[in-house]
Order: C-alpha cells, then sequence, then structure tokens
C-alpha cells in the first residue's frame, strides 16, 4: 500500500460539451456528453463544496463553451462562495457584455481566452466559426473595461505557427498579464488531425526559440507559458505532476477523471459525482489508484532517474500510441517506439494539404445561451 | 525591490488561508502560492499604499528585527512575484 495521496489543488469543471466552434484539436472526447445529461446547477454547486472541502484550490470552468450554459453566472456564484479561485476558459462566443458584468458582480476571478489565429482569416478557419473573431475582439473590449485579469491561450500548430510574433503583441494590445503558447496536444480530436496540425520539427524550434527571447525581452510585462511540440521532443511531458496527486477533472456528465483525456484508456472506469463524495473518488477510486505513484511501472521507467521527475509521460499517449497504457511514453528517448514516433511525426508534418477534420457537436442545440 | 517603491496586489491576485492544509496561500491566475511566515507577514502589509521602506519599517518594529534584514529576506520573494505579474509596483 502506498503512501496516501495528497489533496488535489486544481479542478477542471466540464460544464458542456456544446461549442458553437469546432476546432480540430478540440481536447474533448470524440463521444461527447449529450444536452440531456449535463450536470444541473445543484449538482454543480454541490461538486464545487466538496471540491472546496477537499483541498481544491482553482477552479478552472471549461468545456466545451461553459458560456453555452445558461446558469454560467450562477455556477461562478456558487464556485466563489465555496472558496474557489475561480476561472473561466472560454473562446468569448456566448458572453455578451451584460453577462459579463453579471460574472463580475457574481465574483469570476479571472478569463482565460482561447485565440485560434491571429486574424480573421486564419482565427475562422481554424475555428470553423465565421465572425468568431470579430466577436472575440469585440469582447475582449468589455473584459478590458471591467478589468478581469486575463490570459490568452494561443494553441499552436503547422498552420498558426508563423503568427505567434503577432499573437504577443496581441496579448498585450489586449492587456492579458499572461500567454500561454500551447502547442497542440495529440489527444481527442487533434489524434485524428496529426496529417493537419504537426508542426514541423523546424517550426517547433523556430518557436522554441522565439519564446526564449520573448520571455527575456518582455520580462515583467508578459508572462510566457510554453507547452513545447512533445512529438519532437527526447522527454517527455510530466503528467500534470503525476497522476492523481494534482488535479481532477469533472465531465459534463459527472463522471469523474484523472485527466481530460483518461476516457482514452479502455479499461479504467470512473465514478460518477451522483453516486459517490468527491473524496472518496480521489482517494480510493480503481482510476486515480491505477497510475498513483511509480509502483505500476515497467522498465525503462522503472529503473529510471526521471521517474519521479516525468511518472513515465502520459499514460493517455501510451495507450493511443503504444496500446498499452502503463507502457514508457513513447516520446521519451529510452522508448523502443521513440524514433518510430519521430519519424512518424515527421510524416505527418510532411502533409501539407491534409484537411480538417473538424469537431462535431453533441447532439441538440449549439446556440450559446445569449 | 527599492525602498521607495509601492507593491499591490493586483485585482485577480488574493491572500487566502488553506484550512486543509492549515497554510495561507496567494491565490493567482494558474498558480497557488505557498506562503511562509515572511512572506505572509509581508503581503498583510501590502495595501497599495506603503512603499516597501515603510513596510519594512513596520515589521522592523512588529518583529523586533533590523530593517536591513527584513528588506534583504524579503525583496527576492516580491521581485518573483512582480516577475509572474503577481504583484504591480509603482
Ligand atoms: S524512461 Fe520513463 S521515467 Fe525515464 S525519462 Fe523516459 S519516460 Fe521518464
Ligand atoms: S495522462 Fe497524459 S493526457 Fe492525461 S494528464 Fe497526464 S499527460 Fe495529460
Amino acid at each position: 500500500m502506498q503512501a496516501k495521496a495528497p489533496p488535489p489543488i486544481a479542478m477542471l469543471a466540464e460544464l458542456t460539451h456544446r461549442c458553437p466552434l469546432s476546432c480540430p484539436y478540440c481536447s474533448n472526447p470524440v463521444e461527447m456528453a449529450k444536452l440531456d445529461s449535463e450536470l444541473d446547477t445543484e449538482t454543480w454547486t454541490r461538486v464545487f463544496q466538496e471540491a472546496a472541502a477537499l483541498g481544491v484550490l482553482q477552479l478552472h470552468l471549461s468545456g466545451g463553451e461553459p458560456a453555452s450554459r445558461r446558469d454560467l453566472v450562477a455556477l461562478v456564484k456558487s464556485a466563489r462562495e465555496a472558496g474557489l479561485y475561480t476561472n473561466l476558459i472560454t473562446s468569448a462566443i456566448g458572453l455578451s457584455e451584460r453577462r459579463l458584468n453579471d460574472l463580475d458582480e457574481a465574483g469570476l476571478d479571472h478569463i482565460q481566452l482561447s485565440l485560434q489565429g491571429t486574424d480573421a482569416v486564419m482565427a475562422d478557419k481554424v475555428g470553423g466559426y465565421r465572425g468568431g473573431f470579430d466577436r472575440k475582439m469585440k469582447t475582449v473590449e468589455w473584459i478590458k473595461q471591467i478589468g478581469f485579469p486575463l490570459t490568452l491561450n494561443f494553441v499552436l500548430h503547422r498552420h498558426n505557427a508563423h503568427q505567434l510574433p503577432r499573437a504577443l503583441e496581441l496579448a498585450q494590445e489586449m492587456g492579458a498579464r499572461r500567454i500561454e503558447v500551447a502547442t497542440v496536444q495529440f489527444h481527442g480530436w487533434a489524434l485524428k488531425n496529426r496529417d493537419a496540425l504537426m508542426p514541423t520539427r523546424e517550426q517547433a524550434q523556430q518557436v522554441t526559440q522565439l519564446v526564449t527571447e520573448a520571455r527575456k525581452i518582455l520580462k515583467g510585462q508578459l508572462v510566457i507559458d510554453y507547452v513545447p511540440a512533445d512529438y519532437h521532443d527526447d522527454y517527455p511531458k510530466r503528467c500534470m505532476g503525476g497522476w492523481g496527486t494534482t488535479g481532477l477533472n469533472v465531465t459534463p456528465d459527472g463522471q469523474v477523471l484523472p485527466c481530460h483525456a483518461a476516457q482514452s484508456i479502455p479499461h479504467l472506469t470512473f465514478d460518477r459525482v451522483q453516486d459517490k463524495p468527491l473524496a472518496d473518488i480521489w482517494y480510493n477510486s480503481s482510476a486515480f489508484n491505477a497510475y498513483r505513484g511509480t509502483g505500476w511501472m515497467s522498465d525503462p521507467c522503472k529503473s529510471c532517474e526521471r521517474k519521479t521527475i516525468d511518472f513515465g509521460g502520459c499514460r493517455c499517449q501510451a495507450m493511443a500510441i503504444v496500446g498499452d497504457a502503463s507502457a514508457t511514453d513513447p516520446v521519451c528517448i529510452k522508448s523502443p517506439l521513440h524514433r518510430a514516433l519521430q519519424d512518424q511525426a515527421n510524416e505527418h508534418a510532411a502533409n501539407s494539404d491534409a484537411p480538417f477534420f473538424y469537431r462535431i457537436s453533441p447532439g441538440k442545440a449549439t446556440e450559446p445561451a445569449e | 525591490m527599492l525602498a521607495q517603491e509601492i507593491p499591490s496586489l493586483p485585482r485577480g491576485v488574493r491572500i487566502y488561508f488553506d484550512s486543509v492544509r492549515d497554510k495561507w496561500v496567494l491565490l493567482a491566475p494558474e498558480r497557488a502560492v505557498t506562503l511562509d511566515q515572511v512572506g505572509h507577514a509581508i503581503l498583510n502589509e501590502v495595501d497599495g499604499h506603503r512603499c516597501f521602506g515603510h513596510i519594512t519599517a513596520i515589521l522592523s518594529e512588529k518583529y523586533n528585527a533590523p530593517k536591513e534584514q527584513i528588506a534583504e529576506d524579503s525583496s527576492g520573494f516580491l521581485d518573483a512575484l512582480r516577475a509572474r505579474r503577481f504583484l504591480d509596483v509603482i
């Protein structure tokens, strides 16, 4: 029996899988939860209270598009009353000026705005939603007026990597304190879109260099958090600080996951907030205990000096590529599949005219609430 | 941080008592920074009006420690917060 897990710090609440956009890299599962199965306001309110009592400090309200929930303001209010630091992760579609004012009053702490591209042509093509960019820019004005702290999230891939310098400028023009430059991670819909999205090795290197330089120049003005392209890397990303140590994810229909992509591991089963208290799920459920610590590892991870640094990398990526969720992340140079993955990445990146395979929204209305 | 500079916590950054872990933390976008006793004591005096010199003087009196010592102990901490945009300075 291993030592008791620490309490979680962050919770990602996927309020809905509905979204007016259809980005081809959406992290939602390919099988999405339908509108009729979404948790209601009362259940989320209870989950927020249970999360705070369990030790969660940071709440990320996400989706799909969380603004597609009619009760978003009420949810923010109840999250703040529970004592959680409340962050809204949004594309801005569905946020009117009045609604933003209501969110302000409800106590919303922070907004994280997604950026699909730095102009309407790119952004609307990637998001698959005409007019989306202009609406986003309009919403930014209201966000600025109210004074919400803002982070810009630029999801970077082969098509828009060259727009990074402009994205950094935009972030400053928008008054953002922080930008996340996140190269697409290949889970969910993105896995289907590797041909269209995979950056080239040269792009990945240029982006890394640009970020390094920009961090120096913009020190103290704009914080840049960076997720590099991991197929081109030699060591895998650390899995969220370790499986079941830092964060948890609640799906629109109430399943509690150790990470947003965990449903791609077919032998795991997930408890639901409707059936059990959150603390019980965190400490005792089989899914959370499956890859906690290092006991589940085999070689090369088992005897590796980095095993408590990256925890063997990503379980979902091992599942997707190796077909075994307890294998070493194939990104790792010590994985027998490392070379094959790098070759594969180059092949994906060479598909210059591969079409986007857009995400499809779950059944019923996809219209924003306002 | 210079003695005449005035630190303040910007919107979206706040001090919070984490009763589960029994610790003070600074909550900020995507981060929860655990505060030690010194960190907590300093941030408690940050009100957007007092300059850093004034803050160290207050703490020096309160904890009966030399002002320079306090300035030295806290300056790095505040600069790190400033670099992450968790602290505004005018
Ligand atoms: S062998 Fe495993 S633990 Fe070691 S660096 Fe690679 S993924 Fe990490
Ligand atoms: S298992 Fe993989 S996808 Fe899931 S959180 Fe860890 S790194 Fe991310």
